[in-house]
């Protein structure tokens, strides 16, 4: 027979076929019933989302190819795409009430977030550049449209043109540092590049090495390919700068974690370099540029710099450990940003959002609750311990310091007390200020959202040894 | 119950009575006087359980007690606590000194009082952990973890300059924090465990002591605070509330020279015997110079402030001097230090809730009008000048004891301090206390009220019996001074043998 007509095994695509028949029948749904107010297609995305968060589940733990290896599963496929899943129900159940209320519930937002969430998996899964790039442009088309999601908003149409044209060039560069990969190792496949890719190689695949790590740093919103972040942070609808935080954010970090672990293990000396400048650069930057903001959504773009930069110093160090390390971060900074975003989208007036900093100015005495879980956010996300954000930034730490790359670690610390004045500049406003009038009332969607990310945040110390114990599985399936 | 065990129970309680006055409505009159007291049962059962702990401890052997382990991050990342005599009377000083800063906080906090006593008693939880844990992972957290509560603490019911205190106080503390968490993580890597005992008995290499030695230094040196880097003590005293002041002097700079005990000495003796004349120059340094600084105050908290400093420097000194009597001396002064320091700040906050101001200028002649009061900040002047007889002189006379022991040098120069504390607190004394009562201002000051009179009895009871008998606490000391001791010079002999035998 033929090999060429020979089926692959579909099951460890379960879920993302699930996803993309979803999204075909939700589409159809949606054209066929028109736009009438209710919540009917969220609430079948956030279903889908769910079937196939038990479908993830359960996936074999062991690793599978197939789709003639283009597509594989692992321990880490399967702890990244359940993050990935969590990150963009919170995406939908924060966008419930605010797109109805700004006259913006339309029923493609769903169906968008659930095409891009495919194009997550699918990248978290890719085991070739070619899967890699189909899995990246679909999770990056359906990004800019919701991105200029508020149409008649000028705001939201240039963050959404501004990360399409920037988007292209990044994904072009990908592309390009593709072909120089494929050129020089002659394969596209990750375990054939690895196999091929060993000690000395020629200088026109570190070239390519290059320009596909310039490519995932845009994904990822590292620096130097940052500036397209607070722009985009700040114009798009609120809850969908939450949803760019959260889910995109981890499979950028499952991808850049793949192609680098899985396609190059052989000259780690070549990209850990280029790891650990990236890292620092984020870093700082984060740290430093987010003092100046006003704007809480402009500020948490920085502070996601910031963060990725951290998650970094995991994958830099290269070892399971490391990548331990990357995985708890990914999954206590999506309940930092979430948490922190759901804050925000309760910030409301009548038919006015606020969004800069002054604007939550003695929140402690309108909104006591809100503002302690805000306030634990922000120390969270500082790094003070016994809050999550502390061991996010200990499992890194940590592996940095088994790799030997102090400098990293102490470069990393101490742009961490930096940025813990921004985040304290949000509890000083909160707390010591004197109170503004009171905010509406936060809707059940948000409430939910933020409670559940307030209750990991504050008592993750008690029992962190589940998560901990998950990703170390998790990672040692890559290596 | 689960394995958890009396210290479990001391690090839960505070939690438990904050979490009860959280579940209080409403912010009337009845529901602030239910916050004072939950808060106050709190900390007094709190009190009674670390009593029922200090019951069951045996001084006579130097091994940890009351042990217990659960399962927490990793298999060698645990839950773990136990005390020896270095941190058991450290816990009873902090469960003793709480349900005084409730007190004083009675009426002097008047806004937000529900969140001001949740903030106190999850504070009350950090310090004790410190104290108790016996992983450095856990060490590292509960000493951390105190900074949230501080920082609002300072930055909600603090003074004029609340806010630049309050953030001063939190980056400076964690910049410090931050290289001894990469230590901590090193250390693991070597030793493949943060389980405290574990490390106790580890020999980490000489090169790397130094390094890991700096690095608890830098955090260290910043909590307790040593010269140069105590500039953030005098500027969140001043803004802190009363209580805050006496938690802060009382309890938080102990922690700095615990971390030294705990840590730094016994894990690192190469290294600390190497930085010794580091240490011991920086001490002398804080003791003189802080001294004169606190001469020339014109508000009465930084003058208290700064003389902790000297303070601190005594205990430094006596803990690098690594002899019996330095160390014992070091401890001791840590116990009375938070005594006085506390009592102190608790007089300076008698006066500033009458007249809300700490200018020494404001006052004079209190005397007249406060006679009551004029004993009280007497007896807390002489300790605080280490007079014999009250708790001050036997912790600084053993301090200076073992410094002459090491460096004459260092005991001469340390001693000119006891001179000139003597000068900056009599002075201020003076200033406050006697003379004609001359501002109109205090012409209607009232002595001290019932409340304030069962605040500082027991402080003054204490502080003159273990001046007089100071065996009781330095009884707990003997035992792991003398293992500490011992095992710091077998592995300082070590080292000298193999370097011989290398010539």
């Amino acid at each position: 027979m033929n090999p060429a007509f020979t089926i692959p095994a579909f099951g460890p695509v379960l879920p993302e076929i699930l996803l993309a028949a979803g999204a075909l029948i939700m589409v159809l749904f949606g054209a066929i019933r028109g736009e009438r107010p209710g919540y009917a297609m969220n609430i079948i995305a956030l279903a889908l989302l769910a079937v196939t968060f038990v479908a993830v589940l359960m996936l074999p733990g062991e690793r599978v190819e197939t789709m003639g290896g283009s597509f594989v599963v692992d321990g880490f496929a399967k702890f990244m795409k359940a993050l990935t899943l969590i990150a963009s129900a919170g995406g939908v159940i924060l966008s419930l009430d605010y797109m109805r209320r700004e006259g913006i519930s339309r029923f493609e937002y769903p169906i968008l977030i659930v095409l891009s969430t495919i194009g997550m998996m699918m990248v978290i899964s890719a085991n070739d550049l070619i899967a890699l790039y189909i899995g990246l442009e679909l999770l990056s088309l359906s990004s800019y449209v919701i991105a200029a999601f508020d149409r008649d908003n000028v705001r939201s149409t240039e963050a959404g043109l501004k990360y399409f044209v920037l988007g292209s060039l990044s994904s072009g560069m990908l592309l390009y540092g593709s072909s120089l990969v494929y050129g020089f190792s002659g394969s596209v496949s990750f375990p054939v590049i690895a196999t091929v890719l060993q000690g000395n190689v020629s200088i026109g695949a570190i070239v390519g090495l290059v320009f596909v790590a310039a490519g995932i740093a845009f994904k990822i919103s590292a620096v130097p390919f940052h500036m397209w972040t607070p722009d985009v942070y700040e114009g798009s609808p609120t809850p969908v700068t939450a949803f760019f935080a959260a889910a995109p954010k981890m499979a950028g970090m499952a991808m850049a974690t793949r192609v680098f672990i899985d396609a190059f293990p052989g000259i780690l000396i070549q990209w850990q370099q280029i790891i650990v400048f990236i890292s620092i650069a984020s870093m700082v930057l984060g740290s430093f540029a987010a003092i100046g903001q006003r704007n809480i959504k402009r500020l948490m773009a920085y502070s996601s710099i910031g963060n990725v930069g951290y998650a970094l110093i995991g994958l830099a160090a290269g070892t399971a450990e490391g990548i331990q390390g990357v995985i708890v971060y990914m999954a206590i900074y999506l309940a930092m940003t979430l948490g922190t975003f759901a804050v925000i989208l309760g910030m409301r007036r009548g038919n006015v959002m606020y969004e800069t900093v002054d604007d939550l100015s003695g929140m402690a005495r309108t909104h006591p609750v809100l503002a302690f879980c805000l306030g634990m956010m922000m120390f969270s996300l500082a790094g003070i311990p016994p809050l999550a954000g502390f061991f996010a930034k200990f499992a890194v730490f940590n592996a940095a310091i088994e790799a030997d790359l102090v400098a990293l670690a102490i470069i990393g610390v101490v742009t961490s007390v930096i940025g813990a004045y921004y985040y304290l500049r949000i509890v000083k406003v909160m707390y010591f200020d004197e109170p503004a009038e009171r905010y509406d009332a936060m809707p059940a969607g948000v409430k939910f959202v933020l409670a559940l990310c307030s209750i990991f945040v504050v008592l993750f110390g008690i029992v962190p040894a589940p998560l901990v114990a998950a990703a170390r599985a998790a990672a040692s399936s890559l290596f | 119950m689960l394995g958890f065990g009396i210290l479990s129970g001391l690090l839960v309680l505070p939690l438990v009575g904050a979490a009860f006055i959280l579940t209080l409505r409403g912010d009337s009159e009845a529901a602030r006087s239910n916050a004072r007291w939950a808060a106050l049962a709190t900390t007094i059962a709190t009190f009674l359980l670390s009593l029922v702990a200090w019951a069951r401890f045996d001084t006579a052997t130097a091994s940890f007690q009351l042990v217990e382990s659960h399962v927490w991050l990793t298999e060698t990342i645990r839950f773990k606590l136990g005390v020896d005599g270095f941190s058991m009377p450290l816990i009873l000083l902090t469960t003793f000194l709480m349900p005084f800063c409730i007190l004083a906080s009675w009426e002097s906090i008047g806004h937000r009082v529900k969140e001001y006593f949740v903030a106190f008693l999850v504070l009350e939880t950090t310090m004790i952990g410190v104290f108790c844990a016996l992983d450095l992972v856990l060490f590292y957290l509960f000493f951390e973890a105190g900074l949230i509560p501080m920082f609002l603490i300072i930055g909600i019911w603090g003074g004029k300059r609340r806010i630049y205190a309050s953030f001063k106080f939190f980056l400076y503390t964690l910049l410090g924090s931050v290289l001894m968490l990469l230590a901590i993580m090193a250390m693991y890597w070597q030793a493949g465990t943060t389980d405290i005992p574990t490390l106790l008995a580890f020999k980490f290499a000489s090169n790397l002591q130094t390094w890991l030695w700096l690095a608890f230094f830098a955090s260290f040196a910043v909590k307790m605070p040593m010269w140069p880097v105590h500039t953030w003590l005098p500027d969140a005293h001043v803004e802190a509330p009363t209580a805050g002041s006496v938690i802060l002097a009382g309890v938080l700079l102990k922690m700095g020279g615990y971390g030294f005990i705990r840590v730094s000495l016994p894990m690192f003796p190469e290294a600390s015997e190497y930085f010794a004349p580091l240490v011991f120059a920086l001490s002398v340094i804080a003791i003189v110079y802080t001294s004169l600084v606190a001469l020339m105050q014109e508000d009465i908290k930084k003058l208290i402030a700064y003389s902790s400093v000297a303070h601190m420097g005594f205990v430094t000194m006596g803990l690098f001097s690594m002899n019996e009597q330095g160390i014992q001396g070091a401890m001791f002064t840590m116990i009375s230090h938070g005594l006085i320091s506390g009592a102190l700040f608790l007089s300076v906050g008698v006066i500033y809730d009458r007249m809300h101001t700490r200018e020494i200028k404001a006052y004079g002649g209190l005397v007249n009008r406060m006679p009551m009061y004029a004993v009280v900040f007497l007896i807390l002047t002489m300790a605080n000048v280490a007079l014999p007889g009250t708790s001050g002189f036997i912790g600084e006379f053993l301090t200076l004891m073992g410094a002459f022991r090491s460096n004459t040098w260092v005991a001469f120069f340390a001693t000119t301090g006891v001179i000139l504390s003597a000068a900056y607190a009599l002075w201020l004394y003076r200033r406050v206390v006697y003379g004609e009562l001359d501002k109109p201002a205090l012409q209607t000051i009232t002595d001290l009220n019932r409340r304030e009179i069962i605040t500082f009895a027991p402080l003054i009871l204490l502080i003159i019996y273990y001046g007089v008998q100071p065996g009781p606490i330095l009884d707990v000391f003997a035992a792991p001074t003398e293992t500490l001791l011992n095992n710091v010079q077998a592995a300082l002999a070590t080292v000298k043998t193999a370097a011989a035998a290398a010539h």
